[in-house]
């Protein structure tokens, strides 16, 4: 079997005595320092930590990677994730020792090139989005959000505007959206989205009011579709005195297309984990710098980044800042890999980047609008929506379909999102995929179609082969096991009642 | 661009199916104002060109490979084994996406469940979440937990917690009823028992204590549990993770939360990033917990299976009456720290804390007999503590130079009142000559 079917714990594999690492046996101290600590300093019992060597160790591990989908073995459609490839060199570029070894407290004469660095992916951010400066704290998109929130309390109550409570959000939205302002207290107002997956007008104007603190977007929706109304969304929530905030979730195919800024956005936080081709890691970790316009420049963050004629420095701290919202500087590592990214690309990539993303899109929703319903039939940009309720006939969901795709060799669109689509599955390819993969999938999804009219059990139980099939949440939410500790008591427990 | 897979022939025949005359046809729903903006990044370079930018740009920064580096507080300097860099270097780990879909995800869900039994372990707390994106953060989100689950709206915190956790959680709060209040800490460094009692009353939701705590102290904690828990409020601990395999764990100390940084658990310091949050509570908390957990079940045909679970707390079910917005989590990195903690495993977990108390201990003694530095930490540590120059910190530092020694984190510009002194970190990476080498040119200076 290629896939080790081994599903043990590294716990489970432990034998005492054993070890993976050597450490210095000598000690430096005549006594143990730790001989005269006092008893209720000390940890009463040992950690039970597996005891393995290093192959096995390596040997675990390797295999649960193999275990993995990822975007170098696999195809990834998943919808506002923008799974893209991960170009090597900007891994290379993170690894090396000179920047992987700076303690972030050093002076900044010792840090130049990293300064550097930081200050030329702030430039080049800004001149992508049209904002006017960044922060590199956040640590992620939701964190950059959490942010973003932030500088609009901060902004509203710099002006004496303690009563604008609302945030809008369309019901289009990702669900950090309403999360991060109901996190800062505001008052979360859902505004419809028409037929289009656009933004209702009328209803955005029912709700537009003195109290609104700011506007949410994300454009392209998640339905893939640029809000046309975009100048006369900014100018309506301007108007009343709010803020917009632009959600950079789906900014990929933008790329030297059209800026956030110009569209009359305030802030706008960029997600460098997908749009600039860092790796997800299996969830993380991210980065999400926020950029503003001038008018919200104090009450960034602090510190950021500044060019002298003598270098790299960091800025002194506006007495408007909202302060810090994470240890140090940011993600630099992630940082690292984007910078190295943008270098690579460059101006005359930009603009390739998105082109590629939009036509690949385009691609598979002409090749699966006749076998699938499209939620909007339009031009898309980066990414579509297929509405797969017609299949609820034979008992299939959005869901089913994106299990049987892992079957087929592709990684499941996103499912059951956004939630104005029933039954939706969310499809972006980005711009790294060939044609050859792009055709293989439509294949993929058109034989799943032809399952479902002769025997819909092959999709409704998929997938078929891989390590696991179904895993049981219900279960899994109802008696939590988090832990080799919980689970041994489990163990227990069930040999106690057997018995 | 090597990135990019379609050749112009392609592009033509795709518009060709797609059924449209040209590009801006696809573009058409974005005003023709804002189009085609001029963007002045610079321009394309090839990889050769990129690997020597970097390289160059590298070149310019001085390294803790470059000098011997004494810094600490908050990101420490470790021995890395080489295992876990080709383990976290696997792309199907690396570039994987989060594991919503489990079937596809059995890897990454079984690291995180192990880091997550690993994490229990060490702090002797029942409950982990799948990781945060830092300490300072962690520990935020910790004191939002307290505040929600106890219904007040105080936090006190020990001025001896980390200036950044304290920074960072002052900005969480700011804007909202919540009010972070501080505690501060005798002459040596440990917390002040008599004030934090003061302050604590009725409206207090949770109280932060740090141990080691930031001057390197190991604080005694003793009583302070029962007295947190007879007034109704959470005790939250944060502190170096690696520290817990021989001193007193939060679990021990009868914390209900551990949140805190745990870049020392095998991860470089990278100029503070990415690290990784850990985030701990007791089983009662459990549903309390924000961000990712993974969780144990059984799959369609009753085989052993891990899955994202308790989702119902998330963002993306719940939205705007979701706990935490949180959506990622440093999944990369706990796979790090999980690699960390079984390659060392039960006996190399607790030689490598031991070996961090023998070198700052040693270190210490031989600075405490230099006649221009003062130790001003004399109670137990693990691997840092506290430092008076006599003569101006900033000319220690500027002499150091010529030795190529990083003396350590000035205290200064965090505690006004801790005029030219200084935390110095001695780790498992610094060898004897190394230590006495760094005596000597203070000695010297």
């Amino acid at each position: 079997m290629l896939i080790s079917s081994d599903d043990r714990l590294s716990f489970e594999k432990s034998r005492p005595g054993r070890r993976g690492v050597d450490l210095p046996k000598e000690r430096f101290c005549a006594a143990d320092p730790l001989g005269n600590v006092p008893q209720n300093l000390k940890r009463q019992g040992p950690a039970l930590f597996p005891e393995m060597s290093e192959p096995e160790v390596v040997r675990h591990f390797i295999n649960l990677s193999r275990k993995n989908f990822s975007v170098d073995t696999h195809f990834y459609p998943l919808g506002s994730c923008t799974m893209k490839y991960n170009p090597k060199v900007n891994e290379w570029a993170a690894r090396q020792e000179k920047f992987t070894a700076l303690h972030p407290l050093q002076s900044q004469e010792t840090t130049q090139g990293m300064l550097e660095i930081l200050w030329g992916l702030e430039e080049s951010l800004k001149e992508i989005s049209g904002m006017d400066r960044f922060t590199m704290q956040p640590a992620a998109g939701a964190h950059g959000e959490l942010t973003g929130m932030m500088l609009v309390r901060a902004y509203h109550a710099s002006r004496g505007d303690a009563h604008r409570t609302k945030v809008l959000v369309p019901d289009s939205s990702h669900g950090t959206n309403p999360a991060s302002a109901a996190l800062l207290g505001y008052h979360v107002v859902e505004v419809k989205s028409n037929s289009h997956g656009c933004v209702d007008l009328e209803d955005l104007k029912r709700h537009l009011d003195e109290h609104v603190a700011c506007l949410m977007l994300t454009n392209p929706n998640t339905l893939g579709l640029f809000e046309k109304n975009i100048l006369e969304i900014t100018r309506l929530v301007h108007e009343k005195g709010g803020l917009l905030y632009y959600d950079g979730a789906n900014l990929n195919p933008l790329l030297g297309i059209a800026r956030p800024g110009d569209m009359g956005f305030d802030i706008i936080h960029i997600n460098l984990h997908k749009t600039f081709s860092t790796p997800h890691g299996g969830g993380g970790p991210g980065s999400g710098p926020v950029g503003v316009k001038k008018h919200l420049v104090p009450f960034l963050p602090s510190p950021l980044v500044g060019k002298t004629k003598d270098g790299y420095v960091w800025e002194k701290r506006s007495p408007q800042s909202v302060g810090r919202v994470k240890s140090f500087h940011g993600n630099i590592g992630v940082i690292i890999r984007a910078y190295a990214y943008l270098r690579s690309i460059g101006r005359e990539g930009l603009r390739q980047v998105s082109e590629a993303a939009i036509l690949n899109a385009n691609y598979l929703r002409v090749k699966l609008k006749d076998t699938f319903c499209v939620a909007v039939n339009d031009p898309c940009l980066h990414e579509f929506v297929l509405n797969l309720s017609a299949f609820g006939a034979q008992g299939v969901h959005a869901g089913d379909i994106g299990k049987r795709l892992l079957d087929l060799g592709f990684h499941a669109p996103t499912v059951h999102f956004p939630l104005v689509v029933a039954e939706a599955l969310m499809i972006e390819p980005t711009e790294t995929e060939t044609q050859e993969t792009l055709d293989q999938f439509v294949s993929a999804m058109k034989q799943i179609a032809r399952e479902i009219e002769t025997d819909p059990a092959i999709v409704k139980n998929a997938p078929h082969t891989l390590p696991v099939r179904r895993p049981n949440d219900v279960l899994a939410a109802r008696k939590p096991i988090l832990s080799y500790r919980d689970m041994v008591r489990e163990k227990v427990l069930a040999a106690e009642v057997a018995a | 661009m090597p990135y990019l897979s379609l050749t112009e022939e392609d592009k033509k025949a795709f518009l060709h199916q797609i059924g449209v005359r040209s590009f801006s046809e696809l573009i058409a729903s974005i005003p023709q104002s804002l189009r085609d903006p001029k963007v002045s990044i610079p321009e394309a370079l090839s990889e050769p060109e990129v690997q020597g930018l970097i390289t160059r740009l590298g070149g310019k920064n001085t390294t803790t490979k470059d000098f011997l580096s004494f810094l600490g507080a908050g990101s420490y300097e470790h021995f890395i084994p080489a295992a876990l860099v080709e383990i976290i270097s696997r792309q199907e780990f690396l570039t994987a996406y989060t594991p919503y879909q489990p079937e596809a995800s059995q890897g990454t869900l079984q690291a995180i469940y192990e880091y997550q039994s690993l994490m229990t372990e060490l702090t002797g707390l029942a409950v982990s979440n799948a990781s945060h994106y830092d300490g300072a953060t962690s520990l935020a989100e910790a004191a939002l937990v307290a505040l929600k689950h106890t219904d007040r709206s105080r936090v006190l915190v020990a001025r001896s917690v980390h200036p950044h956790y304290r920074e960072t959680i002052r900005t969480y709060l700011a804007g909202t009823p919540y009010v972070l209040e501080e505690f501060g800490f005798d002459a040596g460094g440990s917390f002040n028992r008599q004030e934090f009692l003061e302050k604590l009353d009725g409206n207090v939701a949770g109280v932060i204590f740090q141990t080691p705590n930031f001057f390197g102290v190991v604080e005694d904690l003793e009583g302070m549990s029962e007295k947190i828990r007879a007034n109704g409020s959470v005790m939250i601990l944060t502190g170096d993770p690696l520290s817990f395999a021989i001193f007193r764990t939060p679990g021990e100390w009868g914390a209900d939360i551990a949140a805190g940084e745990g870049q020392p658990l095998g991860l470089p310091m990278s100029f503070g990033g990415p690290y990784l949050g850990y985030f701990v509570t007791s089983q009662a908390l459990m549903r309390r917990i924000p961000g990712r957990l993974a969780g144990l079940t059984q799959d369609a045909d009753g085989k052993r299976a891990f899955c994202l679970t308790l989702q119902a707390r998330e963002q993306h079910i719940r939205r705007e009456r979701a706990g935490s917005n949180i959506c990622s989590n440093q999944a990369l990195c706990a796979l790090a720290a999980c690699s960390y903690m079984t390659l060392l495993g039960k006996q190399g977990i607790r030689e490598v804390a031991e070996i961090n108390c023998d070198r700052a201990s040693y270190l210490r003694s031989q600075i405490s007999k230099l006649k221009n530095f003062e130790v001003e930490t004399s109670q137990t540590i693990f691997n840092e503590f506290r430092v008076k120059s006599k003569k101006p910190f900033a000319k220690v530092e500027e002499k150091m130079k010529a030795w190529k020694i990083f003396p350590g984190v000035a205290l200064q510009p965090f505690y006004p009142e801790l005029k030219d002194q200084f935390l110095v970190c001695a780790t498992e990476t610094k060898s004897k000559e190394d230590l006495d080498r760094f005596v000597e040119a203070l000695e010297k200076c």
